[in-house]
C-alpha cells in the first residue's frame, strides 16, 4: 500500500519532511495566486466603479420576467428575481427528469427488443440524438417545429380544453373547489392504508409462505377510497378552460413555447443517454439467468421483476445519476432560447449592474446544491440495489 | 408448511417446429413473434409511413438544387442553393475571402491526419506528436505567421472556429487532466485536496457559467494592463472545464492498473517519476481511450455554447444564415444541414471509439 501511496512526482515518501515542505509550498503558492487575483479584482472593481457585496439583492430589479411560479412584478428586488429563476430551473429540470426517464426506459427496452423494426428505430433515435449538440436540438424544436404549428386561431384541439398552437400549449388548469381539503386528507389516508396493506402482505408472505397480491390490493384500496371521497365531497377539483379571445388563448394552464421547447429538447436529448444506460444494464445480465428462469417455467413478468430488473439496475442507476446531473446543468441552455431560468435572469442582472462575481457565486452554489441532492438521493437508491457483500 | 410435497406434473410437450421458408420464419421471429409484437410492428410501420415519404419528398424529390430563392419558393421542397450560397460563411465565417486557402489547407491537414489515424497508419509517439503539432500549424495558418498577412481573431468563425476550439481544447486538456488525475490518485493530502476541489467544482456547474466567468469575470481577475482577447479567454475556460472531465476519465484508468505493476517497477529500481510516466499512465490511457473519445465528442458538441458569449461558431453562423432577410423562411434547411455536419463528425468519432474498444485491453471482457 505504501509504495503506491508514495508521491511519484516528488520522489519522496509520504512520511518524509520533503513531502511536507512541498505540500506547504504548493499551498502557499495557491494562496499567493488567490491573493493576487483578489487584489487585482479589488482594483479592477474600483476602476470600473462596480459595487461589491450582496446588498444589490434588495435593490429594485425592474426586469420583466415572462414565466414565474410565484407572484412577481418588476418592482421586486434582484434577489427575488433570482429566486424566480431558481424555481424555473427546478421546475423544468424536475419535469424533464421524469419525462426523459420514461422515454429513456421505453427507448432502451426497445433497443434490445426481439422486434427488429422497433430495435432499429430505437437505435436510429439514440445514435441521432446523442451525436447532435443539445443547443442545435433546442433551436430546431424552438424555431422549426414549434414555429410551424398553426396560429392560435386555427389551433390543433386534441380535446375540449387541450390546444396546441405556435404560441404555446394550453391545458385546463385544475382548480381546488369547496371540500378539496377533505378530499386531500382522505387521499393521504388512503395512500397510507394502501402502503400499510402492501407492507402487511409482504410480511404475511414471509411468515406463512402464502402469496397475497399486496401491490394490486393496495392499488384497489387507494383507488376505491379516493373515488369514494371524491364523490362524497361532490367533485372538489374543477378546471379552468383556456378560451380563445383576442388573438390568443386566455386562462387555463399555458406552456409557453420557450418552456415547451426547453422541456422537449432536454427530454429528447437525455432520453437517448438514459436509453443507452438501460440497454447496457439489460445486456449486463447474463442471458443464462433469463434462460434458466424461463426453463423453470417462471412467468415472463416475474422473470423481469425478480431476475432481470434488480441486476440491470445495478448498472443503470450509477450512469443515470450522471445523466440527471447533466440534465440539470444543461437546463442552463434556456438562456439561448429566452426561457427565464436562473442563468438567463442572472445574466441580465450582470448586464445591468456588472456584479458578475456575486451572481456567478450564486449560480455555482445553487447548481452544486442541486447536484449534491441528486447524487445523495441516487446513492440511497443505489445502495438498495447493489449486492450486499458479507 | 403442509403442502410442500406436491408431485411434479410436467406440462404437455410442445409440437416440433414446422419447416418454414427462411424469409417467412425471419418475419415471424423478428416482426410478428407475438400479438404484442404484431401490434408494435404495425403501429411503427404506420408511423413511419406517415412522415418518411413526406420527408424524402421534401429533402430530395421536390427540392431545388440550383436557382435562387424565387425558384425555391415555387418548388416548395428543400432549398439547397441557400446552403451552397452560405457555404463559405458557414465554414469560415467572415474570414477574408482571398485568404480562405489558409484555413482550407489547415482543414486538409486535419482530414489527412484523421484518415491516417483512423486507418491506423501512424501510431505511438508519431501519432501524439502529429496531433500536438496540428493545432499549432492550424493556428499559424489561420492567424498568420512567418510574414503571412495577419488575420484578427475577431473575424474567425464558422465550422473552422468550432473545430479549432474543440481541437485545442482536447489537446491541451488531456495532459492537464492526466496531471489532475495523478494528483487526485497519488498526490499527497494537500495536493489531493486541491485537485479534488478543482475537479468537483468544475464538474458541478454548467459550461455556460464557466463561459460567462471566462468572458465577464476573468478580466476582473487579471491586472488591468494585461488584456486577453475574448476568444482566448473562452478557450481557456473550455480547457479548464474539459480537463476536469478528462481527469475523471483518466482516474478510472489509473484505478484499473493492478498494484503489482508499480510494485514491480519500483522494486526494479525504476524511479517513481519514470514508473508513472512509462508504466502506469500508458496502460491507464489504453484502458480509457474509448471514454476519452466520448469526452472529445462531448467537447465538440459543447463548443456550440460559445454563441451565448458572443462568438460566431458553426451554429452561430447557421443561426445568422437562418435570419438572413434575402433567404427568409429557409431556416429548416439551415438546421438540417447543421445537424448533418455535427452528426457526421460526432458519429465518425464514435465509430473510431468503437474501433479502439475492439482492439483495446478490454476487448474480450
Amino acid at each position: 500500500m505504501n509504495t503506491t501511496k508514495r508521491n511519484p512526482k516528488s520522489g519522496f515518501s509520504l512520511e518524509s519532511l520533503g513531502s511536507l515542505i512541498l505540500q506547504v509550498g504548493v499551498l502557499f503558492a495557491v494562496l499567493g495566486v488567490a491573493y493576487l487575483l483578489f487584489a487585482n479584482t479589488q482594483k479592477n472593481l474600483e476602476i470600473r466603479g462596480i459595487e461589491s457585496g450582496f446588498a444589490f439583492l434588495w435593490h429594485e430589479a425592474g426586469l420583466p420576467i415572462g414565466d414565474s411560479l410565484i407572484d412577481y412584478d418588476p418592482s421586486r428586488g434582484y434577489g427575488y428575481a433570482f429566486l424566480v429563476g431558481v424555481l424555473n430551473t427546478l421546475l423544468v429540470s424536475a419535469l424533464a427528469i421524469v419525462l426523459s426517464t420514461i422515454l429513456g426506459i421505453v427507448v432502451g427496452v426497445s433497443r434490445v427488443s426481439n422486434n427488429w423494426l422497433l430495435a432499429k428505430c430505437a437505435t436510429v433515435y439514440i445514435e441521432t440524438l446523442r451525436n447532435l449538440p443539445l443547443l442545435l436540438t433546442l433551436f430546431f424544436v424552438y424555431t422549426v417545429v414549434l414555429a410551424s404549428l398553426p396560429h392560435p386561431r386555427e389551433a390543433i384541439a386534441i380535446a375540449e380544453g387541450y390546444y396546441i398552437s405556435k404560441r404555446g400549449i394550453y391545458l385546463p388548469r385544475p382548480l381546488a373547489e369547496d371540500g378539496f381539503a377533505v378530499f386531500a386528507a382522505a387521499s393521504i389516508v388512503a395512500l397510507g392504508l394502501a402502503f400499510a396493506f402492501w407492507r402487511w402482505a409482504g410480511a404475511y408472505k414471509l411468515r406463512t409462505g402464502r402469496s397475497v397480491h399486496g401491490f394490486w390490493g393496495g392499488l384497489v384500496i387507494l383507488g376505491t377510497l379516493c373515488a369514494l371521497s371524491f364523490l362524497a365531497t361532490d367533485r372538489p377539483i374543477g378546471s379552468e378552460m383556456p378560451v380563445y379571445k383576442g388573438f390568443n388563448f386566455k386562462g387555463g394552464l399555458a406552456l409557453k413555447p420557450e418552456f415547451a421547447a426547453l422541456l422537449i429538447g432536454l427530454m429528447l436529448y437525455t432520453a437517448a443517454f438514459i436509453g443507452e444506460n438501460v440497454r447496457s444494464g439489460i445486456q449486463s445480465v447474463h442471458a443464462g439467468q433469463i434462460e434458466a428462469a424461463n426453463a423453470l417455467g417462471v412467468s415472463q413478468g416475474v422473470v423481469t421483476r425478480i431476475v432481470l430488473l434488480p441486476q440491470a439496475l445495478r448498472v443503470t442507476i450509477p450512469a443515470t445519476t450522471n445523466d440527471y446531473a447533466s440534465l440539470v446543468k444543461n437546463s442552463s441552455l434556456a438562456v439561448a432560447i429566452g426561457y427565464p431560468d436562473m442563468v438567463s435572469i442572472g445574466g441580465t442582472i450582470i448586464g445591468q449592474n456588472g456584479q458578475a462575481i456575486e451572481i456567478i457565486a450564486m449560480w455555482m452554489a445553487v447548481y452544486l446544491t442541486i447536484n449534491l441532492v441528486i447524487s445523495l438521493a441516487m446513492n440511497v437508491l443505489n445502495a438498495r440495489v447493489q449486492i450486499v457483500e458479507r | 408448511m403442509k403442502d410442500t410435497t406436491t408431485s411434479f406434473q410436467p406440462s404437455p410437450a410442445r409440437p416440433a417446429p414446422t419447416r418454414q421458408v427462411a424469409a417467412i420464419s425471419w418475419l415471424r421471429s423478428n416482426l410478428f413473434g407475438s400479438w404484442f409484437d404484431t401490434i408494435v410492428t404495425l403501429f411503427i410501420t404506420a408511423l413511419l409511413l406517415s412522415f418518411v415519404p413526406n420527408l424524402i419528398q421534401w429533402l430530395f424529390l421536390s427540392a431545388t438544387y440550383a436557382g435562387d430563392d424565387e425558384v425555391c419558393r415555387q418548388n416548395g421542397g428543400a432549398c439547397w442553393p441557400f446552403i451552397v450560397e452560405k457555404f463559405q460563411v458557414l465554414m469560415i465565417g467572415v474570414y477574408p475571402q482571398d485568404l480562405s486557402w489558409r484555413p482550407g489547407l489547415a482543414g486538409l491537414a486535419l482530414l489527412v491526419l484523421a484518415g491516417l489515424t483512423y486507418t491506423d497508419r501512424i501510431r505511438g509517439v508519431t501519432l501524439i506528436a502529429a496531433w500536438a503539432i496540428l493545432p499549432i500549424f492550424a493556428l499559424m495558418m489561420i492567424g498568420g505567421a512567418f510574414g503571412m498577412q495577419e488575420v484578427d481573431q475577431s473575424v474567425w468563425g464558422g465550422l473552422m472556429l468550432s473545430i479549432m476550439l474543440a481541437l485545442v481544447g482536447v489537446i491541451v486538456s488531456i495532459p492537464l487532466g492526466i496531471l489532475l488525475a495523478l494528483g487526485r490518485h497519488y498526490g499527497s493530502p494537500a495536493i489531493k485536496v486541491l485537485c479534488v476541489t478543482f475537479i468537483e467544482l468544475l464538474r458541478g456547474v454548467p459550461l455556460i457559467t464557466i463561459l460567462f466567468m471566462a468572458s465577464v469575470m476573468m478580466p476582473l481577475f487579471l491586472p488591468p494592463e494585461l488584456v486577453i482577447n475574448n476568444l482566448l479567454r473562452i478557450q481557456i475556460g473550455m480547457i479548464l472545464f474539459s480537463s476536469a472531465y478528462m481527469a475523471e476519465v483518466v482516474r478510472g484508468g489509473l484505478q484499473a492498473i493492478p498494484k503489482g505493476q508499480s510494485e514491480a517497477s519500483l522494486s526494479l529500481g525504476v524511479s517513481s517519476l519514470y514508473t508513472v510516466t512509462f508504466v502506469i499512465v500508458p496502460q491507464a490511457l489504453r484502458h480509457v481511450l474509448p471514454p476519452l473519445i466520448g469526452r472529445c465528442i462531448a467537447l465538440f458538441k459543447d463548443t456550440s455554447l460559445v454563441i451565448i458569449v458572443g462568438l460566431l461558431d458553426f451554429l452561430g453562423m447557421i443561426k445568422g444564415a437562418a435570419l438572413d432577410t434575402d433567404w427568409l423562411g429557409f431556416q429548416a434547411e439551415a438546421y438540417v444541414f447543421a445537424a448533418f455536419v455535427y452528426w457526421l463528425i460526432c458519429y465518425s468519432l464514435s465509430l473510431y471509439g468503437r474501433q479502439l474498444e475492439q482492439r483495446g485491453p478490454n476487448a474480450h471482457t
